[in-house]
């Protein structure tokens, strides 16, 4: 935003508040978006994971064997565990606040917000589905 | 000055008078370096709103008190403040539904304040004048060829975010406007957006220079709490998120079709 900085000269005599590091602790409202924002650090230790199992595949079976006994570890079962949880949040949060961002019309009339937010979630329990079946099926 | 009438006797008894405790932030910058807390206690009727029981202590405790307030009917946008830590317009807040109190009044947060309840708004002042809230024509119209006409669903696209009263309740609930000053913020954004969105305007070009920035659309994280505390309904929080989605359109088409691309 490039605005004029002489528009609000020093003035000695204002006060000027600063934030504290833990604002956000204050209220729940904005606890619970730190909340959010910290869930994508799991959303990418989730691709980290992904991407180290590519990277033992490629390595040969023996390698890819050895990386699939660690995830059986209990460690690497809770650390999921706890991700999935984070990672469930995430989504959740997310479609239910994909309304606010479309705003789309259907012959002249606004599609509701539940009807957005509705097919997002249908469309991630369908591809969730799908991606379980393809995967217990070999 | 006796009491004058802020007693129950007007309503012949039928409303009710009990005493409540306000906490108001106190900032006289000649006499003390540091805020400080003023406990007034006052005699409260069932009808009043925040701003009422400001007047009273106003006009009968302390004249010494200062606040901006105008309409008292949630149209003017000038008596916002921090109630019991909230953003909220005193004159839509009634006393009764935050008994039994102490309530606690602040000037809003996130901006300099100039002297007890009263904060300094030039910089959104600035920042609002700076994305041309008005209808911007490539080409003006003759007078003579008549009105810009527009459909009522053409009207319905923008008629939300042309609510908004620059109270800056939005600019107190955001907690990146408190941390990143330079952000333009909800309402310069929702009200640019009620422009982008006219079928009369062509500017969105020119806005789109200021607000598709870093500190324009893209310092928003969505925390939301613009559009909760906002007393006109304009949801800033959808306009600001609705241009992310369209600029984000835009840049892929420009990126896919190159030659078709606009300026």
């Amino acid at each position: 935003m490039r605005v004029n900085p002489q528009h609000t000269p020093y003035h000695p005599r204002w006060h000027r508040p600063s934030m504290p590091i833990f604002w956000w602790v204050r209220r729940w409202i904005h606890a619970r978006f730190i909340l959010r924002e910290l869930t994508s650090i799991f959303v990418a230790g989730y691709a980290l994971v992904y991407l180290l199992q590519l990277r033992a595949l490629g390595m040969g079976p023996e390698a890819y064997a050895r990386f699939l006994e660690m995830l059986r570890s209990p460690l690497a079962i809770m650390l999921h565990a706890v991700a999935l949880g984070f990672v469930m949040y995430h989504s959740i949060t997310w479609f239910n606040l994909a309304p606010r961002a479309l705003a789309l019309r259907v012959g002249g009339k606004r599609v509701p917000d539940r009807v957005i937010a509705g097919l997002n979630f249908v469309a991630w329990i369908g591809i969730s589905a799908g991606l379980l079946w393809m995967t217990l099926k070999g | 000055m006796a009491d004058d009438g802020q007693g129950a006797h007007g309503a012949g008894g039928l409303t009710s008078e009990r005493m409540v405790t306000f906490e108001v932030f106190r900032y006289r910058p000649e006499e003390e370096s540091e805020p400080v807390y003023q406990t007034y206690e006052l005699p409260v009727r069932s009808e009043w709103v925040v701003l009422d029981a400001l007047n009273h202590i106003k006009d009968h405790i302390d004249g010494t008190l200062s606040f901006r307030w105008s309409c008292r009917m949630g149209v003017c946008g000038s008596c916002g403040m921090m109630v019991n830590g909230n953003p909220t317009l005193t004159c839509a807040t009634f006393v009764e539904a935050l008994l039994p109190g102490p309530i606690k009044v602040e000037p809003l947060e996130n901006f300099p304040v100039v002297r007890d309840l009263i904060i300094e708004m030039t910089d959104f002042m600035e920042k609002l004048e700076s994305v041309k809230p008005w209808i911007i024509r490539a080409e003006e119209r003759a007078l003579e060829d008549g009105e810009y006409l527009q459909t009522p669903a053409q009207l319905a696209d923008y008629k939300q975010f042309s609510m908004c009263i620059n109270c800056l309740l939005c600019y107190s609930a955001c907690p990146v406007f408190g941390l990143e000053p330079g952000f333009a913020g909800p309402a310069v954004i929702a009200l640019a957006q009620r422009y982008n969105m006219d079928s009369r305007d062509q500017g969105a070009g020119e806005r789109d220079a200021l607000l598709n920035t870093d500190e324009g659309i893209w310092q928003c994280t969505l925390v939301g709490e613009c559009s909760e505390v906002c007393p006109k309904d304009v949801d800033p929080a959808a306009a600001i998120q609705r241009y992310k989605l369209s600029s984000t359109v835009q840049w892929y088409r420009n990126f896919m079709m190159p030659w078709r691309a606009k300026g």
